[in-house]
């Protein structure tokens, strides 16, 4: 009897928290759609037109095909860029790292200020720092790189961190108990039993970035990015789409032959 | 016993070969990336001396001339607004495709069949979605959530059906046993015990999304803050409005993370 009691009081406690949540979103959902001046209505009433359009239009030609050899080349321009942002910047993350994580510090207030950093680079959105960087670099390839890299240290000096913390512990310990010096511990237990994890990691950024670069080269007005702008702002649709099957085919590409490569290393 | 045989200190496996290869490679071409890169048109070195002048003046003197701190506050809401539709609309949508892409709920052919369809729209970057869409919808607010939404429902699809397959294998045989529907399985058991999960990789996704509304607002006419940023930045050249609109945004975030990491905190906890 009063078991039964209990069950009911448990299953009404549950259906009154469930319904509060749904009042709260549902209170949220309204507020968000005036405040945006969005319509659930517009949004299903839109998704089949947008995708009939999609279908008849959005189909690369033969015009599209004379602009391959501009398109493979941004594209290229932008998987350099990313490369060279994720490799720059897990190159400094690590450094961050080593100096932050609670098994390889040299004080505990140096872990407080490398998390500062990291948060501010990581909480700043990659776009806001291309604004930032367009003022002093202009739009130049440089600027995209430059934030890209700026994320990417923010992002990894994190997972670096928790690496570092997580898997070189007890090598650590052995070489501190030997008396090897706080260079050797780094260089000789470390680096070696974190650098499985550092390139997959790695391997993760140029997945990321080359999507963020495009998004950055529209702003920037470098890469693959700009040339899709160009041909979106001049209406040449079947140009853009090539664009896009471009760039669905690298990122594929590229995650594929990411996890292949961490199936081996890890 | 042979004494003068040295221990052997490093073997050569194929993973530490494919390890060395791939940091070779990467940073084979970052250095090559140095050369190729076109960089003619840039005096580096006087684009630095400005950038920290600029990084100092923004940290220190922010402020604003082309907007009052309410419209700034209200620029900011509706951006978080975009953010929590699209995260909204993406939950919902990826909590009913979900089971279908769990490996213990769903016959391999669909759940292989999910996973790629799911791969192939994480491929197209967010602001491609959008901009695809607004051709179609017109840019605005309509556009930036469908557009955004793919890439969260993408995202929540993977997320969640991972956790779906997380669950016990004998929970699921003992309600079959007891001729529990799948239906029934799926929402009485399956959602619910793994509700700590889709909670935090939801608002995990919605501090992305924030990210994702501003980069929206500055590159593809949504709206909110990002439109204000870019305006600040590509349009007036004003330093001390970008500092104060960025000041604005790292705030937002850092509380968003904090919340997110919380959340992924009392998580662990639970199981």
């Amino acid at each position: 009897m009063t078991s039964a009691l209990a069950v009911r009081k448990v299953l009404l406690r549950r259906n009154l928290t469930f319904l509060g949540g749904l009042l709260v979103i549902g209170a949220l959902t309204a507020g968000s759609s005036v405040l945006t001046d969005f319509s659930f209505r517009d949004c299903l009433r839109s998704f089949p037109k947008a995708m009939q359009w999609l279908a008849a239009n959005f189909i690369p030609n033969a015009r599209a095909v004379r602009a391959l050899p501009n398109i493979a080349m941004k594209l290229a321009e932008t998987i350099l860029v990313s490369v060279m942002a994720s490799v720059l910047g897990a190159a400094a993350a690590l450094a961050l790292a080593i100096l932050a994580s609670r098994t390889t510090r040299p004080h505990a207030t140096v872990t407080l200020l490398v998390r500062l950093i990291a948060s501010v680079c990581r909480n700043i959105p990659v776009v806001a720092w291309a604004m930032i960087f367009l003022l002093s670099f202009g739009q130049n390839v440089l600027t995209g790189l430059l934030a890209l890299f700026i994320g990417t240290v923010g992002y990894l000096t994190r997972a670096y961190t928790e690496v570092i913390e997580e898997t070189a512990d007890s090598s650590v310990e052995a070489l501190r108990a030997s008396g090897a010096s706080w260079l050797q511990i780094v260089t000789q237990a470390v680096f070696p039993s974190i650098m499985p994890q550092i390139a997959s990691w790695m391997l993760y950024m140029v997945e990321t970035n080359i999507r963020d670069a495009t998004l950055v080269g529209i702003l920037t007005g470098t890469g693959i990015g700009f040339l899709f702008d160009v041909f979106y702002k001049s209406m040449n649709y079947p140009s853009a789409a090539l664009v896009v099957i471009g760039v669905v085919i690298v990122v594929i590409a590229i995650e594929t032959a990411s996890n292949a490569l961490r199936r081996v290393i890890l | 016993m042979d004494a003068t045989r040295r221990l052997p200190v490093r073997r050569r496996t194929a993973s530490t070969i494919a390890l060395n290869a791939t940091l070779l490679i990467l940073a084979g071409v970052t250095v090559a990336g140095f050369f190729l890169l076109d960089t003619r048109h840039l005096d580096v070195g006087k684009a630095s001396l400005k950038l920290f002048h600029d990084l100092g003046g923004m940290m220190t003197r922010p402020s604003a001339q082309h907007f009052s701190l309410s419209e700034a506050l209200k620029a900011i809401l509706v951006t978080l607004s975009l953010g929590f539709l699209t995260t909204l609309l993406g939950a919902i949508l990826a909590l009913i495709v979900g089971p279908f892409a769990a490996k213990n709920l769903s016959p391999r052919g669909v759940v292989n069949a999910l996973k790629g369809f799911v791969a192939f729209i994480r491929a197209v970057p967010t602001v491609l979605w959008v901009l695809i869409f607004a051709i179609g919808a017109g840019l605005g607010s309509v556009a930036a959530v469908v557009g955004m939404t793919f890439h969260s429902f993408a995202y929540l699809v993977k997320a969640y059906s991972e956790a779906f397959e997380e669950i016990d294998a004998g929970v699921i045989e003992a309600l079959k046993a007891c001729g529990a529907g799948w239906l029934t399985i799926v929402v009485r058991a399956v959602i619910p015990s793994s509700m700590g999960s889709v909670i935090s990789w939801t608002f995990m996704r919605f501090e992305i999304n924030f990210t994702n509304a501003v980069a929206m607002g500055a590159a593809a006419g949504a709206g909110g803050i990002g439109f204000d940023l870019f305006m600040a930045s590509g349009f007036y050249f004003n330093i001390g409005e970008v500092g104060y609109i960025t000041w604005l945004i790292l705030l937002v975030a850092i509380a968003l993370e904090i919340g997110a990491t919380r959340l992924k905190q009392t998580r662990h906890v639970a199981i």
